[in-house]
């Protein structure tokens, strides 16, 4: 899977609250709707600033705080593509995992706001085309990117009928 | 070579000798979703080709978050959630039965050397009473729903040491914000911790509570504590399930260990915008307060309303300042009625809200407004957490939260020991 695109860059410790707040999440299932409200605590304006297939970047602990899946699938509803930190709290990256948002893990103080980037995400390899250099990053373990690539969780259920890792 | 107690239950659970670092897939114990998780796992659910749940005993969803129902869209939730259960034959909770984290421990659901996951991250909360209990998504709730099963990464350990004997006036609230803004909010990220030590095993059960609930406010994925007697005693007075309490060995392997003496330790604030962002009371006294909430699964318990009533009896809000009482369950209110807890807090001058999550998650009974400053009992302070992201959230003990509200300004509750 290639992914490219452009770089909105956040702080360390994103919470699920910032990414999708809960006065919005408990209101509907519609997740189209509630992507327009993606980061709004952070950056009022970033929904609008979304060009299809852009990358959230971040600092260290994205995704801490609730559990609430609506913060990945608000990512996924407003056209992002991947989320790249230095490193994920633990119930988000589970949730990435099963709904089918990449997210990668490296170096990104070694990435701009603006910067475009290019992910090929079967060979592992980041590559920051603004400043042309390739940024090395942490490879998933086998589970995760069977689950990732059957096309999340309820796919692999689908698939195999429950969990099936051999 | 020994193990720890997450390491234990793992392997008892998966059937393998599950160390650090590997990935297994084990059996569950016991399966919860609440109002703002459920909607999506029982779509996920479906979507499977799921029909039945693995075992209706060993499930529940509980409506706490926005219950009552305020909106439109979140009744369609509700009623989602009613259908499911009925159909599934689940146990089920619905409006004013309480908060998920209370309600499952009290009913009797978990006992010691269970694996338990729930969609809502205070899930870690049954690590008090030596459950191995995890917060999850909507898709591995599905997941577990379906199967009973899920794939866990055995997580390292880090044992928290906790010497000493906390002064009067300083609660295991206290205590654990202490610990969390010393380790900060990713120090304990993809691992168990384990509370142990003289001070931990002076608590009360409730008390320990606070303190698994908050584990994952350091990033942790559980918040273990040992099976002593008071444990044992607890569980049998709330479950008829048999149970074998897991003890960690004396040579178990640990990520990190940091022993504590919190003898001198003062009581502690959480500032705004982070759990992690913490200064003793001194440093924080004298800040304007408009409103105040002691409830939650953090610290909704009958021993905090005791505490608070303790402090509020016979006084009254300051001019201009709010609180806002939410027990945890229907039991914690019955019982805080049947003592006049309640009455005092009404004397008082307070709003007692439905036993549920009150206003901790920003969906109802009671939003701040702009620039208002809030000190509540719960154990998150993120910026617009309480439904306003221009208000600023303070946290701390009951105890604190009470004296507070009598000054409408953060005040050291000490001065009220008796």
């Amino acid at each position: 899977m290639n992914l490219q695109g452009k770089v909105h860059k956040f702080g360390n410790d994103v919470n699920t609250d910032y990414i999708i707040s809960g006065r919005h999440k408990f209101k509907t299932l519609d997740m189209k709707e509630l992507a327009k409200h993606v980061m709004e605590d952070l950056d009022p304006e970033f929904y609008n600033k979304i060009d299809r297939g852009d990358f959230i970047v971040a600092g260290s602990n994205f995704g801490c705080g609730s559990s609430r899946e609506q913060a990945p699938l608000a990512i996924i509803n407003a056209d992002i593509s991947a989320v790249i930190a230095k490193s994920f709290a633990r119930i988000f990256y589970r949730n990435c995992i099963n709904t089918g948002l990449p997210l990668i893990e490296c170096d990104t103080d070694l990435i701009n706001p603006g910067d475009a980037l290019e992910i090929d995400l079967g060979a592992g390899i980041l590559h920051n085309l603004t400043q042309n250099i390739d940024i090395p990053i942490t490879p998933l373990p086998p589970v995760m990117l069977k689950i990732l690539n059957d096309g999340g969780l309820v796919e692999h259920f689908k698939k195999y009928g429950g969990f099936n890792f051999d | 070579m020994g193990k720890t107690i997450a390491e234990k239950i793992l392997s008892q659970k998966s059937g393998q000798d599950a160390r650090a670092n590997d990935i297994v897939v084990a059996e569950l114990d016991f399966v919860m979703g609440q109002d703002g998780t459920s909607g999506l796992a029982i779509r996920a659910f479906e979507e499977m080709n799921s029909t039945r749940v693995f075992d209706p005993a060993k499930i529940a969803m509980v409506i706490d978050h926005s219950a009552p129902s305020p909106l439109e869209g979140v009744s369609a939730l509700h009623q989602q959630m009613r259908v499911f259960a009925d159909q599934q034959k689940i146990n089920f909770y619905d409006i004013g039965d309480g908060v998920c984290h209370q309600l499952v421990p009290e009913q009797g659901h978990v006992v010691p050397g269970n694996l338990v996951i729930g969609a809502d991250s205070h899930t870690c909360t049954y690590g008090a009473i030596n459950v191995f209990s995890t917060g999850v998504g909507s898709t591995d709730l599905a997941a577990g729903l379906s199967s009973g099963k899920l794939w866990f990464k055995v997580p390292e350990t880090f044992k928290f040491v906790i010497n000493g004997k906390l002064p009067p006036g300083v609660h295991s609230k206290d205590l654990i914000l202490y610990l969390i803004g010393d380790v900060t909010a990713d120090g304990a990220t993809y691992m168990a911790a384990e509370y142990t030590g003289e001070a931990i095993a002076a608590l009360s059960i409730e008390g320990r509570f606070t303190i698994s609930n908050m584990a994952i406010e350091m990033g942790a994925k559980c918040g273990l504590m040992e099976a002593d007697e008071k444990t044992v005693a607890w569980v049998n007075a709330h479950s008829n399930k048999p149970f074998t309490p897991v003890q960690a060995d004396p040579d178990a392997t640990y990520a990190r260990v940091k022993e504590y003496n919190v003898s001198k330790l003062e009581p502690q604030v959480a500032k705004p915008h982070t759990v992690d962002n913490v200064s003793p009371i001194g440093e924080v006294a004298g800040i304007p307060i408009q409103q105040g909430v002691i409830g939650t699964c953090t610290n909704g318990r009958i021993e905090d309303f005791r505490i608070a009533a303790n402090i509020l009896k016979g006084r009254k809000l300051a001019h201009g300042t709010r609180l806002i009482i939410a027990p945890s369950s229907r039991q914690v209110m019955l019982q805080a009625m049947r003592e006049g807890l309640i009455e005092i807090f009404m004397e008082a001058g307070a709003a007692v809200v439905t036993p549920g999550c009150g206003p901790c998650v920003g969906t109802h009974n009671g939003v701040p407004s702009d620039g208002e400053n809030v000190i509540s009992t719960a154990n998150r302070n993120f910026k617009g957490r309480m439904g306003n992201n221009k208000a600023f959230i303070y946290l701390a003990s009951p105890a604190t939260v009470a004296a507070s509200v009598l000054y409408g300004k953060i005040s050291d509750p000490r001065e009220f020991n008796s």
